[in-house]
């Protein structure tokens, strides 16, 4: 074991403080029964019972959810078939511009693709609303699904699916049956971080949103231009907690699984 | 029990199972397989011999059904099976890699196949039982594939690929993946249940050994041909050119140009080295080039000119290959030719005969040799 130099105690303090360090000011003063946010003035919930009161948050909140479970879900699909489209087809006319096209929101500035997206939509006479949200907070995560379940696909054994046809599966079965199963954990991450970048977007959703949908950074943001309220602090203290709590179950969860896997393959030697 | 010996393809009303006709496939400007023609009869164990990117995978991935013929047709028990998806055919192949589905035990991954024919569940049931009381599996049925052995992850793949009782099985390099020991085991073990369920079994492998002891008959390939194909002791006894006798076995090849003598071709191959002579069925012409392949153990090795053979070569032992039960000595003549002879080591080492730089005398019989035009 080496040991803590003061090199390797100020990076680590260093590290943390920028990291946390505004996090814990920001739930520090969620708690703050004063409503200036910049004075203490003695410990309480109040404000979380507030928000729990204040409709407009509450509505911002259900738009967002419905907008991330939806998006991400479409978007889970698209992406895993554009993947499979990709990974496995070989050559085929346009495939370049294809691929380009898929991964071209990874590095499009948001703004720009929030911009497209909304002289489409007045274009073609669409009404904005939570629809248009929907459809662009999947035209941008499909990509980044589609990233994540084709590096998976790219390791995967093509002839377990052969194994599949030659069982008498056909194609859609060999997918359903073998592929999909395989594939599962990336294709769930896949849509876990799509969820999350819909979840916390705000430039492309402001761009498509109309009057009635407001989601919730749309709200965070207004809502901060008139000032930071300690309301504010206890609805960012939650949207952290729940993040929190999501991402130390996935990471359990994943690391429980890779030594039960280890576990077996040690039992198997043995055997 | 009679003995009645299983040579289907030296029966001219014989039906094939698979007969290949003119089949050529082409990868681009890439010809895999070249125009070849060829039968496989039921019940044979037909082995797919040859180094790595000859075809023979190529071959077995069109009789699966992965690939189709560029040229030519393919026909399985009479019917042409190039409009037959691999999910329709009568043909099983166990894969290289096993293939194994990862997510599913031991019993769901032999029972998938079952399923896709909507099976009645008892039945299922009953097939799987059977499957795994043929590989001996029935211990390890709800383990998932990454909790047993290699050797037990071969025979799950084995056992799943014959579930569905397949015209025709198709094996990848099946023991590939085993370590020696277990290699052998499971040729014999392979042998059986190709016996008990008398299912005709194609195998691909570049293992000469593996091909010798499981097959009925063995198909030498070499840059997308079929060299020979023959039974095992025809291949190693009688093979048909140079690169057969090279690939399968040791052998000594020599050099020389033939002449038509009483009985046998007298064959010179080196200034200064004496006339050889062999027997042969090819004919040559006097004066043409030919190859005289000889195998170690037909060679014997003594100190003395011995009399009553009259292929005679003296040399110089270069090297002695000790291989437990036999030993193998290099013999270099005066000319540089290197001669391979092989003793079976009956006494123990201290009383061995032969040492390195020991001159002897190498001689063998007319017939034992093969003359080979190239």
């Amino acid at each position: 074991m080496r040991r803590l130099t003061w090199f390797n105690v100020t990076s680590l303090s260093l590290g943390f403080a920028f990291l946390y360090l505004p996090m814990l000011i920001l739930i520090t003063y969620s708690f703050n029964s004063s409503k200036l946010v910049t004075v203490w003035a003695g410990f309480s919930t109040k404000w979380y019972g507030e928000l729990l009161q204040n409709e407009a948050f509450l509505d911002a909140a259900w738009v967002t959810v419905q907008v991330a479970v939806v998006s991400s879900s479409i978007a889970t699909v698209l992406g895993t078939m554009a993947a499979l489209v990709l990974v496995r087809a070989g050559r085929f006319p346009g495939r370049t511009l294809f691929s380009g096209m898929v991964y071209a929101p990874l590095v499009m500035p948001e703004v720009i693709t929030g911009l497209s997206l909304l002289l489409l939509f007045i274009g073609i006479g669409l009404d904005r609303g939570i629809f248009t949200i929907i459809l662009a907070h999947t035209t941008f995560s499909m990509c980044f699904v589609s990233v994540v379940v084709s590096s998976r696909l790219v390791t995967f054994d093509d002839s377990l699916e052969e194994a599949a046809l030659d069982l008498g599966c056909s194609s859609f079965q060999a997918f359903r049956l073998v592929t999909l199963p395989i594939i599962a954990p990336a294709v769930i991450s896949g849509w876990l971080l799509a969820f999350t970048l819909s979840l916390d977007d705000l430039v492309i959703a402001s761009f498509t949103a109309g009057p009635s949908s407001t989601t919730l950074p749309i709200k965070i943001w207004s809502a901060v231009r008139l000032g930071v309220s300690p309301e504010i602090n206890a609805l960012s203290t939650i949207m952290i907690a729940i993040v929190a709590v999501g991402v130390i179950t996935a990471s359990l969860i994943t690391k429980r699984a890779s030594l039960r896997q280890q576990a077996d393959e040690r039992a198997a030697v043995h055997a | 029990m009679s003995q009645t010996v299983f040579e289907p393809w030296n029966d001219p009303t014989a039906k094939p199972l698979i007969q290949f006709k003119n089949v050529t496939k082409r990868f681009g400007d890439f010809t895999a397989i070249d125009n070849q023609t060829f039968d496989i009869y039921e019940k044979e164990f037909f082995a797919l011999l040859g180094p790595s990117g000859c075809g023979k995978t190529t071959m077995m991935r069109m009789l699966a059904g992965f690939e189709a013929p560029t040229e030519g047709m393919i026909l399985l028990a009479g019917q042409d099976i190039a409009p037959i998806p691999p999910n329709k055919r009568a043909v099983n192949m166990m894969f290289q890699s096993y293939a194994l589905f990862p997510h599913l035990s031991v019993w769901e991954n032999i029972a998938f196949g079952l399923k896709r024919d909507n099976k009645s569940k008892d039945e299922i049931a009953a097939r799987v039982a059977e499957m795994l009381k043929l590989t001996r599996l029935e211990k390890f049925a709800k383990r998932k594939p990454h909790q047993i052995s290699g050797g037990q992850r071969q025979r799950v793949a084995l056992a799943r690929s014959l579930a569905k009782a397949p015209k025709l099985l198709l094996l990848d390099e099946p023991l590939g993946a085993l370590d020696a020991k277990l290699r052998q085991d499971t040729q014999f073990e392979l042998m059986d249940i190709q016996e008990t369920t008398g299912t005709t079994f194609v195998i691909v492998t570049h293992d000469q050994e593996e091909a010798m002891t499981v097959a009925s008959r063995v198909a030498v390939m070499d840059d997308g041909r079929i060299v020979q194909a023959d039974t095992p002791a025809r291949i190693y006894e009688m093979p048909n050119s140079v690169y057969v006798a090279d690939f399968i076995g040791e052998v000594t090849i020599i050099r020389g140009t033939a002449r038509r003598g009483d009985g046998a071709y007298e064959i010179t191959f080196a200034e200064g080295q004496p006339t050889l002579f062999a027997e042969s069925d090819t004919e040559f012409d006097n004066g043409q080039e030919c190859h005289l392949a000889i195998r170690p153990e037909k060679v014997s090795i003594t100190a003395q000119k011995p009399d009553d053979r009259r292929n005679a070569l003296e040399g110089k032992i270069l090297d002695i290959a000790y291989l437990g039960n036999l030993s193998t000595y290099h013999v270099e003549l005066s000319s540089g030719q290197i001669v391979k002879a092989q003793t079976a080591n009956t006494t123990r080492l201290s009383r061995r005969s032969f040492t390195w730089e020991d001159r002897v005398w190498l001689s063998w019989t007319d017939t034992a040799g093969i003359l080979l035009k190239g």
